[in-house]
């Protein structure tokens, strides 16, 4: 509801599609706003709350992930801000910790055991290792990311804050923001880092 | 394959040799699919469906030869190609499913919650006793009544009703739930099938706003799954789809189910129905 107001609002200032919406249209918004009341149901873990949108999933959802120039910035600006760093420092895990993180696609369905720690996921949707042929491309490929870039601390840094927040980077990024979404843990995010980076992993072979 | 992909690099010295392996593995599951189409267990489904269609059960002992899925009461051949359609008398739209719940409530007599439970029965996917769809070795009257009703229309063309304003407005509706981005993954159906050619794994994936992917989708549903020794049909495609995406559960033949199944089906719009088919 938050986000819708401020949508409002920023929608009038800017002129971005005028004040006024087709009568149709809001009808339409209204009857969706009414479905996602009455259409879902929680189950397990996967509670109702998870349809109330943030401000960047209900623009993105607006714009149809293609926000205008000023709106992306303002996205990326606001989830820079969510992404936090370890308190150790150190971003580096282990690469193999990191290949098994990558290859796990389980987490937070209904289906899943909540205590189950949730997995990245990676190669649904990026190549990474050679080995693994199966792999996804909504993604780019990852394989020899920390051959192509070496493994500095300003690219461990870039590297830990895509995964912890895609949008910080990319407005409406098709990826999910695995840390500030509370998917994966900090620790295990440096894991898929040392994947990335360590010039011992597949990755860079 | 890995074998090969080490001997030809060690032949071509360093070639990449990961392209061609996928290659062949991408082509190995195109075989492996032509082949299932050979023989399609989904022709079981659709025999008990057309018994049940006859049967008379329920407190009323009726059958459902009088049921109305948009044509005229009783007519099925055509009906599935059609719908979603607007019905005056429930005054709602409706997809396949949620009007055979209809008409299992006021011909046969049973409640809706047993309609949408009890008289589908069945473990459904993936573990849930209450869940509408069947599951192995628990045939459902819901998935037998689709498998067939949908083989009524095999080879017709994907032509939805369009007319009503109720129909306009569950395809909007639909629409804005596909671009509807939320929960813990940030997901919605968009993410995976906004763009053409993409895969996860080696699954491949429908672009659904692209007429061609839309209408080999929409026209390849209800299908017997093999993964899942299944017939699987079009609600349950929407209730898979939105657990993967870390929603909560979709409930069956709700509204936002039908404004989904709405909107595909206009952008299928023109495609040949091939269903029920077999996918992997």
């Amino acid at each position: 509801m938050k986000a819708k107001t401020i949508l409002a609002l920023a929608l009038c200032s800017i002129g971005v599609a005028g004040c006024a919406t087709r009568p149709s249209d809001s009808e339409a918004e209204r009857a969706v706003a009414e479905m996602i009341k009455t259409s879902f149901k929680t189950r397990g873990q996967a509670t109702v709350d998870r349809l109330s949108q943030d401000d960047a999933q209900a623009l993105c959802s607006l714009y149809r992930d293609q926000p205008p120039t000023g709106f992306a910035g303002k996205i990326e600006q606001s989830q820079t801000a969510t992404i936090r760093y370890p308190s150790s420092g150190k971003l580096m895990g282990d690469w193999r910790e990191g290949e098994r993180i990558a290859q796990s696609g389980v987490g937070k369905q209904f289906t899943d055991a909540p205590t189950r720690p949730a997995g990245g996921g990676c190669y649904n949707c990026h190549q990474l290792s050679k080995q693994e042929l199966s792999f996804g491309t909504i993604g780019p490929s990852l394989y020899q990311f920390g051959k192509l870039r070496g493994s500095s601390e300003a690219i461990q840094k870039y590297a830990y804050g895509k995964i912890y927040n895609a949008e910080a980077f990319s407005a409406c990024s098709n990826m999910p923001r695995f840390g500030r979404n509370g998917v994966l843990t900090e620790e295990q995010i440096t894991h898929l880092v040392a994947l990335l980076l360590d010039p011992e992993s597949p990755v860079n072979k | 394959m890995r074998i090969q992909c080490v001997l030809a690099g060690l032949l071509a010295v360093m070639l990449p040799c990961f392209a061609p392996a996928q290659q062949d593995t991408l082509k190995e599951i195109e075989r492996y699919r032509l082949l299932l189409q050979e023989s399609n267990p989904a022709e079981l489904y659709e025999a008990r469906g057309e018994e049940l269609w006859k049967t008379r059960r329920g407190p009323k002992n009726a059958s459902l030869e009088r049921c109305d899925l948009g044509l005229w009461p009783g007519v099925v051949k055509g009906a599935y190609v059609r719908l979603p359609r607007y019905f005056a008398d429930t005054d709602r739209v409706q997809d396949l499913e949620s009007r055979l719940v209809t008409c299992i409530v006021t011909l046969q007599g049973f409640t809706p919650e047993e309609a949408r439970r009890k008289a589908f029965s069945g473990t459904g996917a993936p573990m849930i006793t209450t869940d509408p769809f069947s599951g192995v070795g628990q045939p459902s009257v819901m998935t037998d009544l689709v498998a067939w009703i949908a083989s009524e229309s095999r080879g017709m063309t994907i032509a939805p009703s369009a007319s009503h304003p109720k129909e306009h407005l569950a395809y909007q509706a639909g629409e804005k739930l596909f671009y509807y981005r939320a929960g813990p993954y940030d997901f919605g159906c968009v993410s995976c099938h906004g763009e053409e050619g993409k895969r996860i794994r080696l699954q491949n994936l429908p672009k659904m706003t692209n007429a061609k992917d839309a209408q080999r989708a929409f026209g390849t549903w209800p299908a017997y799954r093999v993964s899942e020794g299944e017939l699987r049909s079009m609600q349950w495609r929407m209730w898979e789809c939105i657990r993967q995406m870390r929603f909560p559960e979709l409930e069956f033949a709700s509204d936002a189910s039908i404004a989904l199944i709405t909107y595909l089906a206009k952008k299928a719009e023109g495609g040949t129905f091939e269903a029920p088919a077999i996918k992997r």
